[in-house]
């Protein structure tokens, strides 16, 4: 039997009928074209499909597609706007920090959750915030220098102002 | 027009914002109109007699459109996987591999059966229910036993289990080892890992029935090599089918070589009439994409009471898996080929045996034989200090070459092209501080704490490879790397080329090499690759070869292209060709600088009439490269760790690695290619081993729960510098340095942790270096 699920995927509407096993990473590359969103393990270990969804870091592969019914989902497609790069992906491209670019997209979307948490990350806290994700061609180093510089460059310009503060207070 | 210097430029790669934005096209994003998915039915059992597969139920499941077994794609695919049997001299067994199993299955994970169905889920399913009835056969996992007579076999058919045993002798090694005043022995482990690129591997193909046609997306590092073994198979002419490799997410050699699935679906797809797509699982991946290293060596060395260096002995044990891999034969000559290391030896004598076992093919991963050759040298020498209790920077410096000795010879008559060993070594301990560090570990074993410090100093073999040193061992193959240079009537370049890049920026480096070299603006240059319908045949990316073979022809073919330009300008400037000047882009006669015509000036005139008398139009060139030698890259890497007395956990505190890979082209892509490969190998020296079950050869580490790859917060900070000391074999003076970081970093980190428990008396750690293993270590020191 099919379910209905409405979601709003980088602003734009969806509705379709999906099976309830169907895994929301499957939905997003299949039912919707969005293939900037990759697979690569079968026990969310690796973080390649990692999306945002109402603003929260989350390994698409754990959720189903019916799961997602009234969210909001950000994926990798939906970071650039009106042509720009999102300081993220200009970070990781001006630090060189992919290579094979498998990686890259779950890399992008987890550690703008991270910045949206944590403005100003040490560089503990970067390796802390994205552990979940791995990376066999860079070596981690030029992701680090990544996500500082585009913390640098957003000067903290996603996160809410409480979080901020908290951020601050941590 | 900006025309600069772009090569030993920091360009940004020109690959990344498809790849940022996820816009790249890997092969599973890619589908076809009627489109069918593949599920493979793979062995439960690593070695057992297949008595029936029943098809009954699995045929009935929702949206399945037919299911195939050995019986069927016998009818399709002929012969079996190609092996490089020629470096097998004294050949001995090397069983044929057909891509899926008929009567035995002889590896957990082998094809039994493949689903075709219409939605990914169905096929599944659908392959879960595959009934196969087997009847097991006795399993052999230690390949050690598996050498002895009598031993089970891992084919029941099979007279034994050896694949091949070779010597390799280099000198008198009976009157080195009389002249030493020590002589050390030691069992070095080089564990099965997997090479793990975080894209599993995807195959979707379209056979066109009555045109004969078959097109094939797969994500490999190797598209004309890969096509030219379908055509064997599958009997289709080479030239209708068309291999296509877009985005690849990561090779490191586990996707160099024809694969069974690859076969499988193109035969499926020719089998249903429909487009057929198989996505590997992870799962999957690790029990059949190949693994890399899985060898034993014993290492006799003997040296000098002043540390010099006399011969070296190394018996190589491989576990080949159930089928020996592509290049099996191939990584472990390397591995004795580059054995003696940046070393003065008198003499070296070497003996690889490879060993059959029911588990995965072992294959080249990064680096392949030269980490194994590195990591034992290295240990070898660091073996030696311990024992005359020298400091290993001391032993090392004593038996380099110096830099006057070039081109040095080794024992086994590789011929090295350029070096300064000393002077990459002398680099890295100064930016280390290595006599500090040296004050402060006698500091802290007073106060019971262990700190190591861990150098290697290597070299490796890159640019396979000259015909004039492959000939022999390659069946005459000469490993060329091919390129076709066109420049566009109003003065655009595209370049098409026989390597793959599968995140190495080769658009980017070889763009910044045609840029420079026909001085047209970076922008205008379009490289192709992965495509066998418009690239040249090329042997594909591995083995550092890219660039000191891929990217010279290239260079070569922009010169074939200048050379025709330059008496086209001079035609357009009514000059003599030999007072024409070819500077930035510009041709101008001598000593008149603003009588001069553009490069795109001169493409323009290429396709009109009224070229000098008997010239065909156009402005191209093609070259099939063949160099003189390979290259050698070296370098020196320092890794300091502490070890926690109490868990045996080791602590990376600093890591410097100074390479030389000769001239650089882009310094970005260089130190990337360094990071990554240091993680690798800190990766197997630390966390990553491949565990089959001694009894039942099911792969316990069979997911990414089982099995550690390095994540964010277990790779340091690296800290890198070079020496730069040009190739003599190349025009552009370059070596390669895809591997390096994963050759040289095994050893630095294993002679650390060794280092680090010298005080217990410890001599030797075998790798992963985990916590448990060190843990046992130190009890049993401290008894």
């Amino acid at each position: 039997m099919k379910h209905k699920v409405a979601t709003t995927v980088n602003g734009r509407r969806h509705e379709h009928e999906v099976e309830p096993r169907l895994l929301l990473v499957h939905y997003l590359r299949d039912n919707l074209g969005l293939t900037g969103t990759h697979i690569g393990c079968d026990t969310s270990q690796c973080g390649a499909c990692t999306i945002l969804v109402d603003g929260q870091a989350v390994k698409s592969c754990t959720m189903f597609a019916v799961q997602a019914e009234g969210k909001s989902l950000t994926t990798i497609e939906g970071m650039a706007k009106d042509g720009e790069l999102h300081p993220i992906q200009q970070a990781f491209w001006d630090e060189h920090g992919l290579q094979c670019g498998y990686c890259t997209p779950g890399f992008i979307m987890a550690a703008s959750y991270l910045l949206s948490q944590n403005p100003n990350p040490t560089e503990d806290e970067i390796r802390k915030g994205l552990e979940g994700n791995l990376c066999r061609c860079t070596g981690y180093v030029n992701i680090i220098k990544a996500v500082q510089t585009a913390a640098k460059t957003m000067g903290g310009a996603e996160a809410k102002p409480s979080e901020r503060a908290a951020a601050r207070r941590s | 027009m900006a025309v600069t210097t772009m090569i030993g430029a920091r360009i940004h790669r020109r690959e990344d914002p498809k790849l940022v934005t996820g816009h790249g096209s890997y092969v599973d994003d890619l589908r076809q109109v009627g489109m069918l998915y593949m599920s493979v039915v793979r062995s439960a059992q690593a070695h057992a007699r297949i008595k029936s597969i029943d098809i009954t139920d699995a045929g009935k499941a929702p949206g399945v459109v037919a299911i195939y077994t050995a019986r069927d794609f016998k009818t399709m695919i002929s012969g079996g996987l190609p092996v490089t049997e020629s470096l097998i001299a004294d050949k001995k067994y090397v069983p044929n591999q057909f891509p899926i199993a008929e009567t035995e299955v002889v590896y957990f994970g082998e094809p039994v059966a493949v689903v075709l169905a219409s939605e990914r889920y169905q096929a599944a399913d659908a392959a879960e229910q595959v009934q196969v009835d087997y009847e097991p056969l006795p399993v052999v996992v230690d390949f050690e036993k598996a050498m002895q007579k009598g031993s089970d076999k891992a084919h029941s058919d099979g007279p034994d289990n050896i694949a091949w045993d070779v010597k390799f002798p280099g000198g008198d090694i009976e009157a080195a080892f009389k002249e030493a005043d020590v002589v050390v022995k030691e069992r070095i482990l080089q564990q099965r890992v997997f090479p793990l690129s975080m894209e599993p591997r995807v195959v979707m193909a379209n056979y066109v029935p009555f045109g004969n046609q078959l097109t094939l997306w797969t994500s490999t590092q190797v598209p004309h090599f890969v096509r030219i073994f379908l055509c064997f198979g599958l009997g289709i002419p080479e030239s209708q089918i068309r291999v296509i490799s877009p985005d690849v997410g990561g090779g490191f050699g586990s996707k160099l070589r024809p694969y069974p699935e690859e076969y499988l679906a193109a035969a499926a797809s020719k089998l249903s009439g429909s487009p057929v797509k198989w996505v590997e699982t992870r799962t999957e991946n690790l029990q059949a994409t190949t693994h890399g290293r899985g060898h034993i060596f014993d290492i006799e060395v003997a040296a000098k009471r002043d540390g010099t260096l006399l011969g070296l002995k190394v018996t190589n044990l491989s576990d080949n898996g159930a089928y020996v891999g592509v290049f099996g034969a191939l990584q472990s000559a390397l591995s004795l080929f580059l054995a003696p290391g940046c070393y003065k030896w008198k003499a070296f004598d070497g003996r690889t045996v490879g060993i059959l076992s029911n588990k995965m093919s072992t294959d080249p991963y990064r680096g392949a034989g030269r980490p194994e050759a590195a990591h034992l040298v290295e240990r070898a020498v660091d073996l030696v200090a311990h024992e005359l209790k020298m400091d290993p920077a001391d032993v090392r410096r004593k038996n380099f070459p110096t830099e006057k000795e070039f081109p040095f010879t080794n024992p086994l008559g590789m011929v090295y092209d350029s070096g300064n060993y000393a002077k990459t070594l002398d680099k890295a301990m100064q930016i280390v501080g290595y006599q500090e560090l040296r004050r402060r570990q006698a500091e802290l074993r007073k106060q019971g704490r262990y700190l190591g410090i861990g150098l290697s100093t290597y070299v490796e073999i890159c640019g396979v490879g000259p015909s004039a040193a492959t000939d022999h061992v390659s069946g005459s193959i000469s490993l060329v790397e091919s390129s076709i240079v066109r420049v566009h009537p109003t003065g655009s370049v595209t370049v098409a080329v026989g390597t793959h890049s599968h995140g190495q920026g080769h658009d980017t480096t070889f763009s910044q090499i045609v840029a420079d070299t026909l001085g047209v603006p970076y922008e205008s240059v379009q490289i192709n690759h992965g495509d066998t319908s418009d690239t040249p045949f090329g042997y594909g990316t591995y083995g550092s070869r890219s660039l000191p073979v891929g990217g010279i022809s290239i260079y070569k073919s922009c010169q074939k292209v200048v050379d025709k330009a330059k008496k086209i300008a001079a035609h357009m400037l009514e000059a003599a060709e030999a007072d024409v000047v070819f500077d930035q882009g510009r041709f101008h006669v001598k000593g008149s600088p603003d009588r001069a015509k553009t490069m795109g000036e001169v493409a323009f005139r290429a396709h009109q009439t009224g070229l000098p008398d008997g010239m065909e139009e156009g402005l191209e060139a093609v070259t099939y490269f063949d160099p003189p030698n390979f290259t050698w890259p070296f370098g020196a890497h320092i890794c300091v760790v502490e070890v926690d007395p109490e868990t045996g956990a080791v602590d990376i505190q600093k890591y410097v690695a100074v390479d030389d890979c000769g001239n650089v082209i882009n310094p970005m892509i260089v130190d990337g290619q360094i990071h990554g490969g240091v993680a690798q190998a800190i990766g197997q020296a630390l966390f990553e081993e491949v565990v089959y079950a001694e009894d039942t050869g099911q792969l316990r580490t069979g997911t990414l729960l089982d099995y550690s790859i390095p994540g964010i917060g277990e790779i340091p900070d690296l800290e890198l510098d070079r020496t730069i000391t040009p190739s003599p074999t190349n025009d552009l003076g370059v070596k390669g340095v895809g591997e390096a970081g994963t050759i040289a970093a095994s050893a630095a980190v294993i002679n650390a942790v060794v280092d680090a428990l010298s005080p217990l008396g410890i001599k030797h750690v075998d790798m992963p270096a985990s916590p448990d293993r060190l843990w046992k270590m130190m009890q049993e020191a401290r008894k």
